[in-house]
Order: C-alpha cells, then sequence, then structure tokens
C-alpha cells in the first residue's frame, strides 16, 4: 500500500486512541484528534491524505462546520464522515459539501481501510488530472513555466 | 356510566327532536296566524256582505210595497175625481168603474160609496154592506181630515184578513169618500219574495207588533209578534236579536205606510255567510296537509342530516385513531434513533478494542501464548455479537444507510422476481412453494428498488416463517385506478383481531426469542407509507394470512 496520511476526529476518547494505535500498527502515518477546532490546528500544520471526521461531537464545532473549514484548508484533502444513526441526514448533507462517503458506526476497521484506499486513490487521481490539466496549459502557454519545478518537486 | 355510543345516540336523538320542534315551531306557528288572520278577514266582509244584502232585500221590498199602495191610492183617487158622487152611488155605474180596476189590478175585492154622514151609499161586492154607517169608525175621521187612508189588515164583517183604501173626494160644499178592500194576500205576495234560503223570513209588522202577513215561521196573520216595533226607529234599521229558540238572526226593518207598518227581512247569519264555512274547512284541510308535509319533510331531513352526521363522527373517529397510530409510531421512530446513536457509539469503541486485541494477538510472543486460540475465539465471538446488535440497531432504522429514497424507474413485477429467486432457495428447504400471477403490463413507476426489494422480501420471509415447513405462498399482482397492488398470501397459521392490530408495532413479534427483531413489518410499513401507500393485513385465525401492499403509481416522468 502507498504511504499516506490520516487525521482521525473523534469525541470519543476510547475510540480515537484505539483506532490511532491500530493505524499506527498498520505503519499509517495518523494523527487523532478530539474536535473541530484542534482538527483544524493539526491542517493548518501539515496535510493529509485523509480525514475520518466524527460528524457528530457534542459542544464546540460541529462536524459539518469543521467539513466546511477543512475544505477550504485542504481542497484536495478526502473527508470521509463518521456516524451513529441518528444523523444520517446529516452525512448526506455532508456529501454534498463534498465528503468522499460515510461510515456508519460500529466498523470494522478493514471496512474503514477500505474506504480510506478509495478516497485515497480517488485523491490521487484528481491531484493527476489537475497536474495533467497544468502541464497541458504550460505546453499552451509557455510563460507560466515557472509553476514546472513546483510540479517535480510533488513528485 | 353509559357507554359513549349510547351516550352519542341518546345526544343525537335529542338534537333530532330539538331540530324537529322549532322546524315545527317556525313553520307552522306563522301558517295558522296566516289562516286565523285570513279567516278573520273573510268573516268581517262576509258578515258586511250579509248586512248589505239583508238592507238590501228590506229596501227593494219596502220600496215595491209603497209603490203598490201608492198605485192603489192613485187609482181609486182618479176614478173618485173623475166621476160626481151621483154617477157613483148608482151601483150599476159603480160596478162599471169596479171591473175597470179590477181589469187593470185585480187587486180589489169590493168597492163602496160613503157619504159625508158616513152612510154606505153604494156598494159592489160579494157582502151586503149597503146601508152600514161607518161614522163610528175610526178611520171615517182619518180619510175625512187626510184625505187618503189605508187601514191595518183586519177580519172585519167579512171575516178573512183584508185592509181597505180609502180616499175622500171633496164636490162643492160636500165630501164623500171611495173606499176598496184589498185581499191581504196581495200583499203577502209581495212580501213573501223575500223569504230566502232555509231559515230567512219576511213579514209586515203593524205599530203594535201585530203581524199584517203571514210570517214563513211563527204566527199566523193578526196575531201578535215577539218583536217590538220600537226597536226599528228609524226610516231602515238593522237589528241582531236572538230567536225564541236562542239563534242569532239579523233583521232588517224599513217602515212604510205612513210609518204605521214595519216590513222585516229577518235571516240567519251563518246561512247569509255559508261560505265562511266552506274558507274554514278549506283552511282547516290546507294547513293540516301543509303541516304534515312539514313535519314528514322536517323528520326525514333531521333523520338525514344526523345520519350523515354520525357517519362524519364515524369517520373522525377513525381517522383519529390512525392518527394515534402514526403518532405512535413516529415518536417509537425517534426514540429508536436517539437509542441507535447512544447504541452504535459503545459499540463502536468496543468493536475497536477488539479488533486491538485481535491485532496484538497477532504479535508472535503472544502466539506462542496456551491461552492464545482461546483469546481469539473471544475476541471473534466478542466481534459476532457486536455485529448482532449494529444488525438489530441498522433494522431499527429502516437500513439508516438509505434512508433518504431514491427515485428510480421501477418495474414491481420485476422487483418481485428478483426477490423471490433470492429467497427461493430457502423457501425448497422446507418444501414451500411459491405461486406467482403477475399482471403482465404493470406500469414502470419511480420509486426506490431496494426499498421496495426490501418490503417484499419482509413480508415473503414472514409468509415462509409463518408457514413453517410444506406449505403455499400465492404473490399476485394487479393495477387498479393509479395504483400497483401486491398480495401476498400464505396457508399459514394466520392471526387473530389483537395480533393484527399490534402487527406494525416496533419489537413486535410472535416468533421465538432470538429469531425476529419484531421490526421487518414496521420498517415495511415505514417504507411504504413514506411512499404513500398503504399496506392491509387480513386474516382469520387457522385459515392463512395475506398481505396487499398498496402502491400509488408515480409514472417515471415526474421524477
Amino acid at each position: 500500500m502507498d504511504y499516506f496520511s490520516i487525521l482521525v476526529v473523534d469525541d470519543e476518547v476510547d475510540f480515537l486512541d484505539t483506532i490511532v494505535k491500530r493505524f499506527q500498527k498498520r505503519n499509517i502515518d495518523t494523527v487523532g484528534v478530539t474536535s473541530g477546532e484542534k482538527a483544524l490546528e493539526a491542517m493548518k500544520e501539515r496535510l493529509f491524505d485523509v480525514v475520518l471526521l466524527d460528524i457528530k461531537m457534542p459542544g464546540g464545532m460541529d462536524g459539518i462546520e469543521a467539513l466546511r473549514e477543512m475544505k477550504k484548508l485542504q481542497p484536495l484533502t478526502e473527508v470521509i464522515l463518521l456516524t451513529g444513526h441518528g444523523s444520517v441526514e446529516t452525512s448526506i448533507e455532508g456529501m454534498k459539501l463534498g465528503a468522499f462517503d460515510y461510515l456508519l458506526k460500529p466498523v470494522k476497521l478493514e471496512d474503514i481501510l477500505a474506504k480510506v484506499g478509495e478516497a485515497f486513490e480517488k485523491k490521487n487521481a484528481h491531484e493527476e488530472k489537475i497536474r495533467k490539466a497544468k502541464i497541458k496549459e504550460l505546453i499552451r502557454y509557455p510563460s507560466r513555466a515557472f509553476d514546472i519545478d513546483q510540479l517535480k518537486d510533488e513528485d | 356510566m353509559e357507554s359513549p355510543s349510547i351516550e352519542k345516540e341518546h345526544l343525537f336523538s335529542s338534537f333530532q327532536k330539538r331540530i324537529m320542534f322549532l322546524t315545527l315551531t317556525v313553520s307552522i306557528a306563522p301558517l295558522i296566524i296566516l289562516g286565523i288572520t285570513v279567516y278573520a278577514q273573510f268573516a268581517k266582509y262576509s258578515r258586511i256582505t250579509a248586512e248589505s244584502q239583508i238592507r238590501y232585500m228590506a229596501q227593494s221590498q219596502a220600496e215595491s210595497m209603497d209603490l203598490f199602495f201608492r198605485k192603489q191610492t192613485a187609482i181609486l183617487n182618479a176614478m173618485a175625481r173623475t166621476h160626481s158622487f151621483d154617477q157613483m152611488v148608482d151601483e150599476t155605474f159603480l160596478s162599471q168603474v169596479f171591473d175597470v180596476i179590477n181589469y187593470r189590478s185585480g187587486a180589489l175585492i169590493d168597492i163602496g160609496v160613503i157619504d159625508v154622514t158616513g152612510m154606505h151609499r153604494a156598494y159592489v161586492g160579494p157582502y151586503d154592506l149597503k146601508d152600514k154607517n161607518y161614522s163610528g169608525q175610526p178611520w171615517f175621521d182619518e180619510v175625512m181630515s187626510k184625505g187618503v187612508f189605508i187601514s191595518d189588515v183586519f177580519m172585519g164583517f167579512r171575516n178573512f184578513p183584508h185592509f181597505i183604501i180609502a180616499v175622500r173626494r171633496s164636490e162643492g160644499k160636500h165630501a164623500w169618500i171611495l173606499r176598496a178592500s184589498i185581499d191581504q194576500e196581495k200583499i203577502e205576495g209581495i212580501v213573501k219574495s223575500a223569504q230566502v234560503g232555509r231559515s230567512g223570513d219576511a213579514f209586515l209588522l203593524n205599530r203594535d207588533g201585530i203581524y199584517q202577513t203571514n210570517p214563513r215561521f211563527e204566527g199566523p196573520v193578526l196575531s201578535k209578534s215577539d218583536i217590538d216595533p220600537r226597536s226599528f226607529g228609524g226610516r231602515m234599521t238593522l237589528v241582531e236579536m236572538t230567536d225564541e229558540k236562542n239563534r242569532p238572526f239579523l233583521y232588517a226593518g224599513s217602515r212604510l205606510n205612513e210609518n204605521k207598518w214595519i216590513l222585516i227581512v229577518k235571516q240567519a247569519p251563518e246561512e247569509m255567510i255559508s261560505g265562511i264555512f266552506e274558507v274554514q274547512i278549506f283552511e282547516i284541510i290546507i294547513i293540516t296537509i301543509s303541516a304534515l308535509a312539514i313535519l314528514l319533510t322536517a323528520f326525514f331531513t333531521t333523520r338525514m342530516s344526523i345520519r350523515q352526521l354520525l357517519q362524519a363522527d364515524e369517520k373522525a373517529s377513525m381517522f383519529q385513531a390512525e392518527l394515534l397510530q402514526m403518532d405512535k409510531l413516529a415518536a417509537l421512530g425517534k426514540l429508536a434513533a436517539g437509542v441507535a446513536h447512544e447504541i452504535n457509539n459503545p459499540l463502536a469503541v468496543i468493536l475497536q478494542q477488539t479488533g486491538w486485541i485481535e491485532d496484538l494477538l497477532d504479535e508472535e510472543d503472544v502466539r506462542g501464548s496456551p491461552n492464545f486460540e482461546e483469546l481469539q475465539k473471544a475476541a471473534e465471538k466478542i466481534e459476532h455479537h457486536v455485529e448482532r446488535a449494529r444488525k438489530v440497531v441498522h433494522n431499527m432504522l429502516g437500513y439508516a444507510r438509505k434512508m433518504e429514497p431514491r427515485m428510480e424507474d421501477v418495474d414491481i413485477n420485476q422487483v418481485l422476481s428478483q426477490t423471490i429467486a433470492f429467497i427461493e432457495n430457502y423457501s425448497k428447504t422446507k418444501n414451500i412453494r411459491i405461486d406467482t400471477h403477475l399482471y403482465d403490463s404493470l406500469p414502470v413507476i419511480a420509486g426506490d428498488q431496494s426499498k421496495l426489494q426490501q418490503v417484499f422480501l419482509n413480508l415473503i420471509t414472514n409468509s415462509i416463517d409463518a408457514v413453517g415447513e410444506n406449505g403455499i405462498i400465492e404473490i399476485i399482482s394487479w393495477v387498479d385506478n393509479d395504483h400497483i397492488f401486491v398480495k401476498i398470501t400464505d396457508n399459514g397459521p394466520g392471526f387473530d383481531e389483537d395480533v393484527r392490530k399490534k402487527l406494525f408495532d416496533p419489537f413486535y413479534t410472535t416468533k421465538k426469542a432470538g429469531e425476529g427483531t419484531g421490526l421487518g413489518l414496521w420498517v415495511t410499513y415505514n417504507i411504504i407509507d413514506n411512499m404513500g401507500g398503504a399496506i392491509h393485513p387480513e386474516s382469520q385465525k387457522g385459515e392463512g394470512a395475506a398481505f396487499t401492499v398498496d402502491i400509488p403509481i408515480i409514472p417515471p416522468a415526474t421524477k
């Protein structure tokens, strides 16, 4: 599996700690935080490929609000929503706001990993598309050549 | 305490009585008032008419009488003035005069000439009255002084009722009298023509109240009448009096013969206004018929309205019961959603913790532990039961992942076929045959295929579980009036009314503990309800059960 990074956001500490440990045991670069605000701070520090976001967190910023801010900070990062049954409608709203998909708790780690894998592939494909579009643009407009080095660095 | 239905019936019956009473009062009272008014007016005008009629009769008869007297007096006057005393005392000549007069009028019985001394000097007639002296008679002086005299009716020497007319002739220094007797029947004839109807009477009275003509009902001519002539003071007087039998009568009296006689016309008022009784009867008939018609109309219309009210009331009660049921299900749904969230979060933690245990068990030094397999099995068991709990919660929310109905083109027959194919192996193992009679040209509708699949799967699985082993399940589809119907019938044990009422309640199950969650039909109900449809269960205990799913047709074009 490719190297990728995950940010897990959940106020249920027992769940959060365990899932972070299990991801890390599988050599996945994982960061866990317990609130939307902390998640946004973490995202200001560094890039993540995928965010696992619990949609229903009592107090503070709710999942949908956090999602909106995350998409502003890192538009290419895919967000997978985690939800209990009470908030399926909210999850659908989240999908409309650009979330990749949602998972219903309780969910096995294998299912989470599969979904994360899909999200990662989508992110890669998306980035690939943008890169190709930029190359095309460079061929058409050589004056914008200064971007090429930047693109090369990302590879 | 009375049961509500009896109470309601009582309420409606008193309501009906009140409406009837009001309708009758409001409609019949004016009818009666109108009847009375019309009757009173009619009676008033009838009375006026009757009075003027009787007045007119008395008047015209009196005029006829006056005319008769004037005519007789004029003839006698003419004879006396055109002939001398010497001519008239010649009885042969007088006889000729008598014949001439009687030839014209025929009213005279006899005629005579009386000299100034009162001596009857000449006489023509059937009696022997010549040489009788009248100087002592009161009328002699009157005729000598006034010139004309008409007597009352009397018997006289002749012994039958008659009256006399006498005129005076002054010839030079001496005067003489021409006197004639007139048959009383002549005036009787004139008076009798006013005796009309069954009770009408007409007669002449003199100033002493003696009958001058024969009345129709009372005592003969020349007898004394009960009527007081003084009651008839004026020229024409109308009086209402009772007769000896105490019946009311109208009397119209007209004075004649120099006020000596009164012509009286008598009539029972009710006879004259007999029309009033016809009006009375006619009115009573009309009012009775109208009242009866109003009564019947009021009765039937109130009965009809009450029946409609009862029906509406019944419908309202049914609707209310349905609403209550819906409310109950909605409340339970909310509760279930809350519970689901609260359960799912700890389940998620348990699942992850178990997963972590399994992760750790994977490490080599643990693998060597003698309890390794037991630990691994325990972790698997925990996962299995978390999965079981998760399923319960998922079911409870009606497959929450697809909560939002997706609109796609759905062929119900195809959904049924797929569902049956999916479940066929299961039914075969239990030796249950599934027969299908699907209507060929069911329209394609806009709907959520997977949800409909879930509905049919739940219903068919329930049927299979109800039958148990060795049975038949029949599935029919048809279209009726913008609705598609799917009926699933089994020959299982069926259910009774009590069970039917609770069928769609969540967590209600007739299956053994651990076999059913009691959520299948609840979820099914909610899916169909969301589509605007309905499920009709029907069964008799011991005679199988049938569920008819009613799905409104939403054409794909409008999705």
